[in-house]
């Protein structure tokens, strides 16, 4: 027998399928309930992965460099002596602002411990000095409130997300570390980069009050003719540099959320692998019990002229709406996540950062194909046993 | 006894549903013994935790470090049995994403405060000997092969500079759960060379690790040790081992958390799969509980048999679930980045939990089907068709 795909499309029983809905309301109602769920969980995780990467490569910009000491593993293990701060700040490769001064900072990055607001104890705040220059390279950042610190003043600017998440961080308040106090003057939004999460104050203060002399890394603004490809060749070629290293600011931020990222990815992807066998074998019963309820309708259909073909189709097709409503229902339930932050350690800094779950079109796009499947796998075996049923049996 | 051979004839009379019920059961049971195994792992440090233990370091951040000289003015608070003192040394072995802790010590003190780092005693000898040795646990030597003898070559970050050691010894935990994967070696041969390299950076701790005699009197002297040094430019912050672990798991909490709530999901997941099963197979049935009534069964023996059947499937699927639990679980550890978790260990409370939720979920499943089959008349179950 040939079949042509046009003509069997046209010969699915559409109506007969929506009624089968009706018919089974609790059953079905369970199978997409369990669909949703699974759903629901595959997306919330793959949220979390990508809302970490997002968050830490936004912090980063594409036009700006970081030296930092080749070994270190993070900002707070980098160590650049003045020295070499000076000879670097001296570079033609760097951008230099309207007065003629080079766009650069040197930063000194450290960890103060804080009291969180819902009673979690103390927790790692990453506190960074920074040179006058920083708001003109990290152009993302804005004073939402109060003020910008002074320049020589021991005063602090904090992120958004520490404001919301630790006790005493407000304006007019006073931290105290390195055996002095500082004051908070002003809360500062970076359009919810990592950023958000740290304490920024003018980094001679920082380094005098903690005994230090040396800073932690340098970023500058790269100049239009330059590109990060011969400023490495330089600084490898330079024995005076050739133990730091430049990189893009954005890459070397997204490096920082490799590890955690990574952890999320793979605990995402196993879970989901267990939960779709078990999510198939949840839609495979639901299927194979229709079919053995309906033995005596499957055969009337065929008796009727319905081909085969049709009635898998039919099957399948049930199959595949029963898992794309469950599958929209939980994308719809994990886009009310979006509307959450959550905080965790960065093992990259050491520090908290506080994160957003992100709904970006890979998610959506994996939770669908993901839907798919399960509908497809869950429903064929199923479809197949009621289209090979022989009219005379089935109507028996 | 009849009945008990009814339940079980009934429970596989539609093998393929029933196959796949169990298969559908044993998979979220495992998938929720792994995220359970997440859980308990990240939080491994605490439990290995001992009371008698207590962790002094700089308040502002353990990144900060405190003057050599406090050793002695806390050793001689009473109630203390022992004062340690460590460098996180931390750098670079082999790239950067070789994870493991590698830590300056004091020898002499180490395996007195940290009984549980068992190392054979000619071993231990030789690594205090040695200026430049260290000791590996046994999973950092297994996981580099690294053999007695060899040498660490390692980039300084904190410290800056290259340095080598010569492994001495290959130290083995006292149970599963105790930190196989660290690296310690002499407090001195890093003091000596900062001495040299960087003189504002000598005789510097990172953290003093005391043992107590008394448990009980962790709080008392924490709060002693702290006021020792109030005012101070290096102030210090005591606490019990247990509660300085708790701090970093606490940094993660809202992971953790999450990872929680998706493990109790998945109960709620196998209870739908179940649920879905005993309604499908009562429904099918429903004739053959109207005979059963009539033949004068009453609604208890209805409600054996349902219940009865649900729970055969919910512990065989939670049964096969647990026991593929171990090559999953190892499976999911070697894909990990190493060193990630030191200890990766399923506890019992896990095994505990899973079971006892399967058998929960099998209840639970029937209360639907068992409600249907009682208040179904004789002659409605009688007159059902499919």
């Amino acid at each position: 027998m040939v079949y042509d795909l046009t003509d069997n499309l046209m010969n699915i029983p559409l109506y007969y399928i929506w009624k089968n809905f009706l018919a089974r309301k609790l059953t079905t109602g369970i199978t997409i309930t369990g669909i949703a769920l699974v759903v629901f969980v595959f997306a919330a995780v793959l949220m979390m992965a990508d809302g970490i990467q997002q968050t830490l490569s936004s912090t980063g910009s594409n036009d700006n460099v970081v030296i930092t000491r080749k070994s270190s593993s993070g900002e707070i293990t980098s160590i650049i002596d003045r020295a070499t701060a000076d000879l670097i700040s001296t570079m033609p490769m760097i951008q230099k602002d309207e007065t003629g001064k080079p766009l650069l900072t040197s930063d000194a990055v450290t960890i103060i411990n804080a009291p969180k607001k819902d009673g979690g104890g103390l927790s790692n705040l990453a506190v960074r000095g920074v040179s006058e220059n920083a708001l003109k390279i990290r152009n993302k950042i804005t004073i939402i409130s109060g003020r910008m610190f002074t320049f020589g003043a021991r005063e602090l600017i904090v992120g958004k997300a520490i404001e919301e998440r630790f006790s005493n961080i407000a304006i007019g308040n006073t931290i105290k570390f390195a055996g002095d106090n500082w004051v908070i003057v002003g809360i500062m939004d970076a359009e919810k980069s990592g950023f958000e999460s740290e304490l920024w104050c003018d980094a001679s203060q920082l380094i005098q009050a903690f005994n230090r002399v040396d800073y932690s890394t340098l970023t500058f603004r790269i100049s239009d003719n330059a590109n990060i490809e011969q400023l490495k060749a330089l600084f490898a070629g330079d024995k005076r540099l050739n133990q730091y290293e430049p990189e893009n600011e954005r890459k070397y931020f997204e490096k920082q959320s490799e590890a955690m990222r990574l952890f999320i990815q793979i605990l995402g992807i196993t879970i989901t692998i267990i939960f779709s066998v078990g999510a198939m074998i949840g839609a495979m019963i639901t299927m194979y019990a229709a079919v053995a309820n309906r033995t005596t309708e499957i055969g009337t259909l065929r008796a009727l002229g319905f081909q085969r073909m049709s009635i898998l189709i039919a099957f399948l097709v049930e199959s595949l709406i029963t898992a794309f409503i469950g599958g929209f229902i939980g994308i719809g339930l994990a886009s009310i996540l979006q509307f959450y932050s959550i905080s965790t350690l960065n093992f990259g800094s050491f520090s908290e950062l506080s994160f957003s779950f992100a709904l970006t079109s890979n998610v959506i796009q994996g939770a669908l194909t993901f839907t798919g499947i399960m509908g497809f796998i869950g429903g064929f075996l199923p479809a197949v046993k009621a289209s090979r049923m022989s009219i005379l049996a089935a109507l028996r | 006894m009849s009945m008990i051979k009814l339940i079980a004839k009934n429970s596989f009379r539609h093998t393929l549903r029933v196959i796949l019920t169990i298969v559908g059961i044993s998979i979220a049971v495992l998938a929720f013994g792994l995220l359970r195994t997440v859980v308990t792992a990240w939080s491994a440090g605490v439990a290995a935790s001992s009371p008698n233990r207590l962790v002094t370091r700089q308040a502002v951040s353990f990144i900060f470090t405190l003057p050599y000289a406090y050793k002695d003015k806390i050793a001689a608070i009473p109630g203390i049995d022992q004062v340690s003192y460590f460098n996180w040394f931390a750098g670079t072995y082999i790239d950067k994403n070789q994870f493991f802790a590698r830590v300056a010590c004091d020898p002499e003190t180490l395996f007195k405060v940290y009984p549980e780092y068992q190392l054979s005693s000619n071993e231990k000898a030789k690594f205090m000997s040695e200026r430049n040795a260290c000791i590996l646990g046994i999973e950092t030597a297994k996981r580099y092969n690294v053999k007695i003898g060899d040498i660490m070559n390692i980039d300084g970050d904190i410290y800056p500079g290259k340095w080598q050691f010569v492994v001495r010894g290959i130290y083995t935990p006292r149970t599963k759960s105790d930190d196989a994967t660290q690296m310690f070696f002499h407090w001195n041969y890093l003091n000596e060379r900062m001495k040299s390299d960087y003189p504002n950076r000598a005789d510097e701790i990172g953290w003093y690790v005391i043992k107590i005699k008394d448990a009980a009197a962790s709080a008392t002297i924490s709060q002693r040790i702290d006021n020792l040094f109030k005012n101070s430019r290096a102030e210090t912050k005591s606490e019990t081992e247990g509660q300085f672990q708790q701090g970093f798991v606490a940094s993660s909490g809202a992971i953790i958390g999450a990872i929680n709530i998706m493990s109790y999901l998945i109960i709620g997941i196998i209870l739908l799969v179940l649920c879905n099963t005993m309604i499908m197979t009562a429904r099918e049935r429903t004739r053959e509980y109207a005979v059963l009534k009539t033949l004068g069964f009453t609604g208890k023996h209805l409600f054996t048999f349902i219940a009865g059947e649900a729970l055969i499937i919910s512990c065989i699927g939670a049964l096969i679930g647990l026991s593929s639990l171990i090559p999953i679980v190892q499976g999911f550890e070697s894909v990990l980045p190493k060193g990630w978790f030191p200890v990766f260990n399923i506890e019992n409370s896990t095994y505990v939990m899973a079971g006892s939720s399967a058998l929960l979920v099998g209840i639970i499943a029937s209360i639907v089907p068992i409600y249907r089959a009682l208040n179904t008349r004789i002659v409605d179950g009688l007159r059902f068709n499919g």
